[in-house]
């Protein structure tokens, strides 16, 4: 698990290096990401330990999330003043967006599919 | 002489552990929820703990800086986790391979309809423009959004507000969408909720099934990585577009 995990955390420190290096706007776990992503492709596949530790940490990827969101907690003030147009766009936007892009993809998946088995 | 009750919460209230600890403690007790409820959405575990957490550092005065020295480990890991999404990703590689047409146009749309909608929308119903301009990159993963906000002059913490709200929202609705509109495939279910809703619409795929979650983390990394580089032409745009 260490082994694996101070693998991640090298890939991280790549990405950051090459983010501030190059001043790209992508943050550098991202560039990690990428970076990892290739080196999967070229040792076709990752070892069983990275494999079970990137696993553990994705299963609760949500209680990374609970640190940040816990900051709603500044922002009273104003989320009681513009509560109403923040609400409404946040949860309409969000759904439409959702709804759009699984009707486009499931109508552009299924004609590609279609050709695939003519051919 | 036992130390009274109020000195001993002063010195743990000073030290790293109570933050750290608290937030685990929430995230046990939201998560023994959700799985209670058959991972029902309505009980997101991000939300219940956020929830608990702001009640109980209102309730005890604690500020929220005090408790985010300790929760940082937390946080931190957020960049790890970044890194591992390449590991599922990798296991639906032929997959993907063969639908990567269809995934960049409907990246491109879905990317598009996330950030004019939500900025249209709200500068119609007359929000303050930092606060149009936080809610802009709403769809894409925080570390993405937050530095996004900044340079369209929004501002960062209420970004990190409003990514999780809307994660959170695409976490609990995407499954009544799908049922409206009779959406199956767990590719294009996990694709669709990651362009919309990042790591939170994510962790929620990845409960649901690895080929959905895998799906939602290459949508999540895409729409990062074109959120950030199209969103500071588009805006200025939009925004003499909507006067």
């Amino acid at each position: 698990m260490i082994g694996a995990l101070t693998l991640l955390l090298v890939f991280q420190l790549i990405g950051e290096a090459l983010a501030r290096g190059l001043g790209m706007p992508i943050p550098g776990p991202v560039i990690g990401m990428g970076l990892m992503f290739l080196a999967l492709v070229l040792r076709k596949g990752p070892n069983d330990e990275l494999r079970g530790t990137a696993t553990g940490i994705l299963q609760h990827l949500s209680l990374l999330f609970v640190p940040a969101g816990t900051g709603v907690m500044l922002h009273f003030q104003r989320l009681a003043d513009e509560w109403l147009p923040l609400t409404v766009a946040l949860v309409l936007s969000t759904l439409l967006s959702i709804a759009v892009s699984a009707l486009l993809l499931n109508t552009l998946a299924r004609r590609t599919k279609s050709k695939g088995e003519q051919a | 002489m036992r130390p009274a009750l109020g000195e001993i919460w002063v010195y743990l209230s000073a030290t790293p552990l109570l933050g750290l600890t608290l937030t685990l403690l929430a995230y046990q007790g939201a998560f023994w929820l959700y799985r209670r409820a058959n991972h029902h959405p309505l009980l997101n575990p991000v939300m219940i703990a956020v929830t608990a957490l702001v009640l109980v550092l209102t309730l005890t005065d604690t500020p929220y800086q005090t408790y985010f020295d300790g929760a940082q480990f937390v946080h931190f890991l957020l960049g790890p986790a970044t890194v591992a999404l390449a590991i599922p990703l990798y296991a639906q590689w032929e997959r993907l391979r063969g639908m990567l047409l269809p995934l960049l146009v409907t990246l491109a749309v879905g990317s598009l309809t996330a950030a004019i909608s939500a900025v249209g929308i709200a500068a119609l119903l007359g929000a303050s423009r930092e606060s149009v301009m936080s809610l802009a990159p709403k769809s894409v993963t925080m570390p993405i959004a937050m530095g996004v906000a900044e340079r369209l002059g929004g501002l960062p913490s209420l970004t990190a507000v409003l990514v999780m709200s809307t994660g959170i929202v695409g976490a609990v609705g995407a499954r009544y969408v799908y049922q409206l509109l009779r959406i199956d495939d767990h590719a294009v279910r996990g694709f669709a909720i990651g362009i919309a809703s990042h790591g939170i619409g994510t962790a929620r795929a990845f409960q649901v099934s690895e080929q959905a979650g895998a799906f939602a983390a290459l949508a999540m990394g895409l729409n990062g990585l074109l959120t950030a580089v199209s969103l500071p032409w588009i805006l200025p745009w939009l925004e003499s577009l909507l006067g």
